[in-house]
């Protein structure tokens, strides 16, 4: 759909009429005008819709993977040999800090909104998330973040003190150039953003539910999503208040991490990992809630016990706020709190192998279609269980202490996140490619896809836990050959095989990008339910319309849309098809709502963004500049809320029986 | 499948509800942020309470605190929360000049602790607590200079709101945007009960 969603018309959605309330032109400041009838870039730049902001996020996102990526093939590229020569001890420094820093935060985080974003409405039966305009503000603060982080590279320098950060390791003292400033600024702007976007996200969850969709029926991806928003909300503020600290203490002068002062070195640590710490989940509960959706649909089983995963979900990021000081075992904290921390964070395998058992028996006895996004699945399953294993040796203390800070630790943490995190995310691309794009992605390709990431996984990452227990630290810029050790245990042998490694794991990734312009370019389209799929997300077309659902759907079961098409029989408990989902999506189509209205674009988004990102600039670059970005961001907070919202109530629509809309009225 | 179709709309004069919990979206956001605020103070009251007895340099706290003062400072911030409760209380009964006048108020003792604050940081930095003269010093003021925004920004919103509704550009429930704001006005007071116990009563 080319325009705007305002102008629907009968022939692109049939039963629909044109909204009466069709937005007009008006001033707002006087000076600005809300967009009209936006097309070309202008319809990205300026949309509200949280499906194009979901494609935008997801497309950015994969940027700073390859971008990430690029920085890992450095670090493995410089560790091959003995006496690397690629890069500069100071540049290696720049290139691991960056590649975690834009892996996490750059990719990760923003690929998990991008899903969420997408997906949540869809899931839930809502026609937009909460607050359109916001969720556009979160998407644009996302990329002034990056651009920011990135930034740094061509001024000056990168940030070289790992992504951790650890004050007073960062203090002018000993990292001089601007970049860890940049990164304390882009990481504050990428916070904002995500801050915004879980609250968002939470209202959209909890106050936009379809009719009859309880907690309880609600879709596994749509719950993990809604739990890392809780953690988000609350331990975004931390890791603010430890950046603003830091750049106080770098831009002015503060004395926060001055030891000399008497300042203490663990304050630094205790605020990053009361963030860090809830982060990792953030990291991996959106995978888990992808293969939560993918696992059943393939297996052609409901998914085995959904209570479980949904609480074994919610203890995980309950728990997780506890386990912080399990990152700090080695700094001296004193034998009662690594006790506690050492028991909470074996606490916290016992939900996780729920839910792993779980997933195993969702797989059992079911007729198990192997597709491409089936693979990653059970490749998160596996993969994923090696890196909670390795996990668990770290709550063990005593063992903990021998495994800091060397590469067995770096083997455990990419297990898990890439294992984890990646497969899940890769899972989803397969999964949803169809619904988002409206074309399938090559099953062909996404095997070879599949097979040479999991093989170049592991031989990347396998043989750090062997580099690791030999005593490879990391961080360490190179190794000698004449400390490498001998026979099996070799590290020149084992350096080598990771690198080879990390090489196949791209030409991986690659066959993926592959796949996507090859799927591009082919004309021919996907089936509407490709999948036999349960979630309410395959009740409308896809590409999903601008407004999601012909008619709000009302909810009678977990998986609505299975249970729409297929019967029980109440003796034998088999399942009789019923109906398709092209059946399904002609009875919505005819029962269509009339006068559906959703947000119109709008420039304030983008503009208050560039506003924000200008203030964080003026920390760097003078006061001047400070006062220029504070006046764009309160000229467009203004802007903002006096935009007329025509037409009325704009942000939320729900039908009636009586054709008349009712609405709650958006004010935020 | 005609007969999903109707079993559907049976069900259609439920729609009623416009949200799942009963709470509107705004107000619901709202509560979420001000949950995500506690952290933030959190982390800056922790810092406080880890330095306020660490000086090196300069005046201790128990030096240059002036109690009384910023009793009288506190009292008005407080009150201002009981102006709030009335002008929401106005704007649910649709008086909008009441509302404006109270708006107007609390705005106004809410600067009015400001410029305390103002003078309160005026007179500690001649007594010798600059911003980097010791660990006191910067969680001191970093501490208390948040707060101080907190409740700038709740001042311009307020009088920000006092135009909007005076120029009747207002769209949606007018009680409800007072009461947002009311909501956050009286978490930072809230707070300011904390910091002022923690910072100032409690020697250090």
């Amino acid at each position: 759909m080319s325009s705007n969603e305002l102008t629907l018309t009968p022939s692109q959605s049939p039963g629909l009429v044109k909204s009466p309330l069709s937005i007009s032109p008006s001033g707002s400041l006087g000076a600005v005008r809300r967009p009209v009838n936006t097309t070309g870039w202008r319809e990205w730049l300026f949309t509200v819709d949280h499906k194009k902001i979901g494609i935008m996020y997801g497309c950015v996102a994969f940027v700073f993977f390859i971008v990430g990526g690029v920085e890992a093939l450095f670090i493995r590229l410089q560790l091959a040999l003995p006496d690397g020569r690629i890069l500069s001890a100071d540049k290696y420094n720049q290139m691991f800090t960056m590649h975690a820093t834009t892996m996490i935060f750059l990719f990760a985080m923003p690929m998990a909104a991008a899903f969420a974003n997408y997906f949540l409405p869809l899931q839930i039966g809502a026609r937009d998330v909460a607050f359109p305009r916001l969720n556009a503000l979160s998407f644009w603060l996302f990329v002034s973040g990056g651009l920011i982080l990135n930034a740094s590279w061509f001024l000056g320098g990168a940030a070289d003190g790992g992504w951790f950060m650890y004050a007073p390791n960062s203090g002018p003292v000993f990292s001089p150039s601007n970049g860890v400033d940049f990164w304390v600024l882009g990481l504050q702007i990428a916070g904002i953003a995500s801050l915004i976007g879980s609250i968002n996200l939470i209202v959209t969850v909890l106050n936009m539910r379809a009719p009859g969709m309880t907690l309880m029926k609600m879709p596994v991806f749509t719950w993990m999503i809604l739990v890392v928003q809780f953690l988000l909300v609350f331990s975004l503020p931390v890791i603010t208040v430890a950046l603003v600290l830091l750049m106080f203490q770098r831009s002015y002068g503060a004395t926060f991490f001055d030891v000399s002062q008497g300042a203490d070195p663990l304050l630094w640590q205790h605020l990053f990992w009361i963030f860090g710490h809830p982060e990792v989940y953030v990291l991996i509960l959106p995978g888990f809630g992808i293969i939560s959706e993918v696992l059943p649909t393939f297996s052609r089983k409901p998914l085995f016990g959904y209570p479980f995963v949904v609480f074994s979900g919610a203890s995980i990021g309950l728990v997780g706020f506890g386990v912080w000081a399990h990152h700090m075992f080695a700094s001296g904290l004193g034998p009662v709190s690594v006790a506690v921390f050492s028991m909470a964070t074996m606490a916290i395998a016992i939900p996780t192998g729920v839910k792993i058992f779980n997933w195993l028996l969702t797989m059992w006895g079911g007729k198990i279609w192997y597709s491409a996004a089936m693979k990653f699945a059970i490749g998160l399953v596996i993969l994923f269980t090696i890196g909670g294993l390795s996990g668990v040796t770290h709550a063990v203390a005593p063992s903990d202490t021998q495994q800091t800070d060397t590469y067995y630790i770096v083997a455990h943490f990419h297990y898990v996140l890439f294992g984890g995190m990646v497969f899940g995310l890769f899972s989803g691309f397969y999964y949803w490619w169809p619904k988002v794009f409206g074309k399938m992605l090559n099953e062909k390709l996404g095997s070879w896809n599949f097979w040479l990431m999991v093989i170049g996984m592991n031989l990347t990452f396998g043989p750090m836990h062997i580099l690791g227990l030999q005593g490879q630290p990391r961080r360490m810029y190179v190794w000698t050959e004449a400390r490498a050790g001998e026979g099996f245990f070799n590290f020149g042998f084992w350096n080598l095989v990771s690198s080879i490694g990390s090489f196949v794991l791209s030409v991986g990734v690659l066959f993926f990008i592959i796949n996507v312009i090859k799927t591009t370019r082919n004309p021919e389209r996907a089936p509407l339910d490709p999948w036999d799929a349960r979630t309410l997300e395959w009740l409308t077309t896809s590409p999903p319309k601008v407004h999601n659902f012909d008619r709000i759907p009302v909810v009678h079961h977990l998986d609505e849309f299975f249970h729409r098409k297929y019967v029980e029989d109440e003796t034998t408990h088999a399942m009789t098809q019923i109906a398709t989902g092209e059946d399904l999506m002609r009875a919505e189509e005819a029962a269509a709502d009339t006068g559906i209205h959703m947000p119109g674009p709008s420039y304030w988004p983008l503009l208050l963004a560039i506003g924000v990102a200008v203030l964080g600039m003026g920390v760097i670059y003078g006061t001047p500049i400070m006062v220029v970005g504070a006046l764009v961001v309160l000229f467009s907070s203004f802007g903002w809320v006096l935009e007329p919202s025509v037409p009325e109530p704009i942000d939320f629509d729900s039908p009636s029986t009586d054709g008349h809309t009712k609405e709650i009225a958006p004010l935020g | 499948m005609a007969d999903i179709a109707t079993h559907d709309t049976d069900h259609a004069t439920d729609h009623g509800h416009h949200s799942s919990t009963g709470l509107s979206n705004n107000k619901l956001a709202m509560w979420l942020f001000l949950g995500s605020e506690c952290l933030l103070f959190g982390g800056l009251i922790s810092t406080y309470m880890l330095y306020r007895g660490r000086v090196q340099n300069g005046p201790h706290p128990s030096q240059i605190y002036d109690i009384p003062f910023t009793s009288v400072s506190s009292f008005v911030l407080l009150m201002s929360s009981l102006t709030m409760v009335l002008a929401v209380s106005s704007a649910q009964r649709k008086d909008d000049n009441k509302t404006n006048l109270w708006l107007l108020i609390t705005a106004l003792l809410g600067a009015t602790f400001i410029g305390g604050q103002v003078y309160e940081f005026t007179a500690f930095y001649r007594e010798g607590l600059g911003f980097t003269t010791s660990l006191f010093g910067s969680s001191f003021y970093s501490l208390t200079g948040f707060h101080g925004v907190h409740v700038s920004i709740g001042v311009i919103m307020l009088l920000s709101l006092r135009g909007i509704i005076k120029k009747g550009k207002i769209t949606g429930d007018k009680a409800e945007v007072v009461e947002l704001i009311g909501l956050y006005w009286h978490f930072v007071d809230i707070v300011w009960i904390i910091i002022f116990t923690l910072v100032y009563l409690i020697p250090s």
